[in-house]
């Protein structure tokens, strides 16, 4: 019996070092871009003695980067970008996925194949017509181009559909009966019940346009229409050994994500387990 | 919906000008869409196929709602309204669905046969694109390296991510805390943290390199040079599954959880050690979640190129044969040479890819759920 005591405590000793190993990989490259954004350029490398806070923090790094690039602009782009796009996203993908879960209509295998068929199609494979169809709509170096790009995803409605798939029918049936009319009953019932996976959907639809790269790169040419992460990574290469610079800058950047992500996360576990994203 | 509100008017003229023609003309038709109703149900009755019969009864149902709306009088049925109510809810998103990813992808698919600069007529070209591909150098390189970073990538992610969840799937202390964190990396932008990456792992000034050279007393000619030559596929690999370990993690969460407690219990009391609960009730119980995971991470490999244009690309962002992919071929192929037809035959390629592993993990999928 008390072997059996000690094997558990070791077991659990084992796995605390593992985790706290892991923690310590994951947030390191964290705290040394916290730390490399006080300092200055020639402290960022110094390793004997290595100090995470410099005895003169160089908080200033925080105020040039506004200047040398015009990083309002780019800040204002993306969170207008990103609260559109999230905003279109959950309305539009909650609102086909209600009917598609909870409505009985004609085609509806019909169209909900559609959607899936494109779940795995990668976007790369179709950026570049999409691009020439974008360009001869007058779309090119517009926002609004990233926003139709970002907005319509076929993932958003599979993920709500599943989520709703689990809300039992006699809800909205009995709703029904009471003479409720399905926009009530979505309005109503649905979307109220439905907060870990609108919480899970806007983190990832907020995740991916705060992050997006690839979009941007193609569509906004002009300066004054460029995102954050466009305008971090020209900064990175026209100034790229101006080291606490870019990390003050990419920190800046990475604040809303962080917020969005720990206000939501509580849905997160949650929302991922009961919209069948595991499969 | 702007349709339903003209149809009032309609009917109100209707009644107004012919309201008897109307009564007997809609009489009549009753009686022979009635009549063609007794007419199917006996066809129904002596059809042995069952395929025809299917139809036939479809059919009926059809008549029966024809009917119905007659007699009723509205001019739209309660099927017709109760679609059109449906359809009011999926339009806004699958008119966008339809206009930005629909056309584009049949669009791409016709493009890959086809000579086209952006601006001259289109001509068409028939396989030549495909045929070009086979004696490309650049293509080439760019097929290995992501097929090289997928083989590196996938099985790493898979098991770190595995491991993890089940580690976090213990009552630990701080399991919030160590969840959050390991979710850290997937949602920081990837410019920001390969910036870090680029440091941490700077070939002369680096951390990472400075440990190897003083504490592992690694020859300062011997230190690794992270992003150019042949080291640069094992950073990206290293990098993404640090970056991406932590969202898998939450989905092999979500399967952990839904492992009931009673299967467990019943390996204990049969005497299976850890590793045996693990290999014999967890493994199993999660093989779709692993399914799900392992098509995802595929079609995420596949389509890899922020990290190789940010760990490798130099300032212009250019990339050698060493750190080219299949996606920054596209992209060059088609921004920079504006070679279309050529950029979407690249693109072709990289969908077939992505085609065949979802299939054959669909298949593998299919077989052990049978067994």
């Amino acid at each position: 019996m008390k072997s059996a005591h000690k094997k558990a405590v070791l077991g659990k000793v084992i796995v605390y070092i593992i985790l706290i190993l892991i923690a310590i990989i994951m947030i390191i490259p964290f705290l040394w871009m916290l730390s490399a954004s006080i300092k200055s350029d020639r402290e960022v490398f110094q390793m004997n003695p290595f100090v995470w806070i410099p005895e003169n923090p160089k908080i200033s790094n925080y105020k040039d980067i506004w200047t040398k690039i015009p990083f309002v602009k780019f800040v204002e782009n993306t969170v207008y970008l990103t609260i559109v796009v999230t905003f279109l996203q959950l309305l539009t993908s909650s609102f086909a996925a209600y009917s598609f879960a909870k409505l009985h209509f004609r085609h509806k295998n019909g169209l909900f194949l559609a959607y899936i068929a494109t779940i795995a199609m990668p976007w790369q494979v179709y950026m570049v017509p999409q691009f020439i169809m974008m360009r001869k709509m007058g779309l090119n170096d517009k926002l609004l181009a990233i926003i139709c790009l970002q907005a319509f995803s076929a993932f958003g409605v599979f993920m709500m559909k599943q989520f709703y798939e689990g809300i039992p029918d006699d809800l909205c049936e009995a709703a029904r009966i009471d003479g409720m009319s399905e926009y009530r009953i979505y309005a109503k019932i649905m979307l109220p019940l439905s907060k870990p996976a609108l919480s899970t959907l806007t983190i990832f639809t907020f995740v991916t346009t705060w992050n997006d790269y690839l979009g941007p790169l193609i569509y906004l040419k002009t300066q004054e229409k460029k995102t954050i992460q466009l305008g971090l990574k020209m900064f990175i290469s026209q100034y790229s050994s101006d080291y606490g610079l870019i990390m003050a800058g990419s920190v800046l950047s990475l604040v809303p994500v962080l917020i969005v992500f720990l206000c939501l996360q509580k849905y997160f576990v949650e929302g991922v387990a009961a919209t069948g994203l595991k499969g | 919906m702007s349709g339903s509100l003209l149809y009032p008017a309609i009917i109100k003229e209707r009644r107004i000008f012919m309201p008897k023609m109307d009564d007997a003309q809609k009489a009549a038709k009753i009686n022979s869409l009635q009549e063609e109703l007794t007419a199917l149900i006996g066809a129904v009755r002596i059809e042995t196929d069952s395929k025809k019969k299917r139809r036939l009864i479809a059919k009926i149902g059809e008549y029966n709602r024809q009917i119905d709306t007659m007699k009723s009088g509205k001019l739209l049925s309660r099927e017709t309204k109760r679609d059109l109510v449906a359809y009011s809810f999926i339009a806004p998103n699958f008119i966008g669905f339809c206009v930005f990813t629909l056309i584009p992808i049949v669009f791409a698919f016709s493009l890959a046969f086809m000579k086209w600069d952006g601006s001259n007529p289109i001509k068409w070209a028939g396989i030549s694109n495909f045929t070009r591909l086979t004696d490309d150098i650049f293509f080439r390189a760019a097929l290995k390296n992501t097929v090289i970073y997928c083989i590196g990538t996938v099985p790493l992610t898979m098991i770190a991510s595995l491991a993890l969840a089940i580690i976090l799937n213990q009552k630990v202390i701080g399991r919030g805390i160590f969840r959050t964190l390991s979710f850290f990396p997937y949602v920081a932008s990837l410019v920001a943290i390969t910036a870090v990456w680029k440091m941490l792992f700077h070939p002369s000034k680096g951390p990472i390199n400075n440990i190897l050279l003083n504490v592992l007393k690694v020859p300062q000619k011997n230190l690794p040079q992270w992003f150019t030559g042949g080291l640069v596929l094992l950073s990206m690999i290293l990098f993404s599954v640090w970056k991406y370990m932590g969202y898998y993690m939450v989905i092999y969460l979500a399967g952990l959880q839904g492992i009931s407690g009673e299967l467990y219990e019943a390996a204990s009391l049969d005497g299976a050690n850890t590793w045996q609960k693990f290999r014999y009730v967890t493994w199993p119980q999660l093989s779709s979640t692993t399914f799900f995971v392992v098509v995802m991470l595929t079609i995420n490999c596949f389509k890899v190129y922020d990290i190789a244009i940010m760990l490798a690309g130099g300032g212009s962002g250019e990339l050698t044969t060493s750190a080219t992919v299949l996606v920054y071929y596209i992209y060059q192929k088609a921004f920079i040479d504006w070679d279309l037809g050529y950029s979407s035959a690249v693109a072709m390629v990289l969908f077939i890819m992505v085609l065949a592993v979802t299939i054959i993990q669909f298949r593998g999928q299919a077989k052990r759920e049978r067994a």
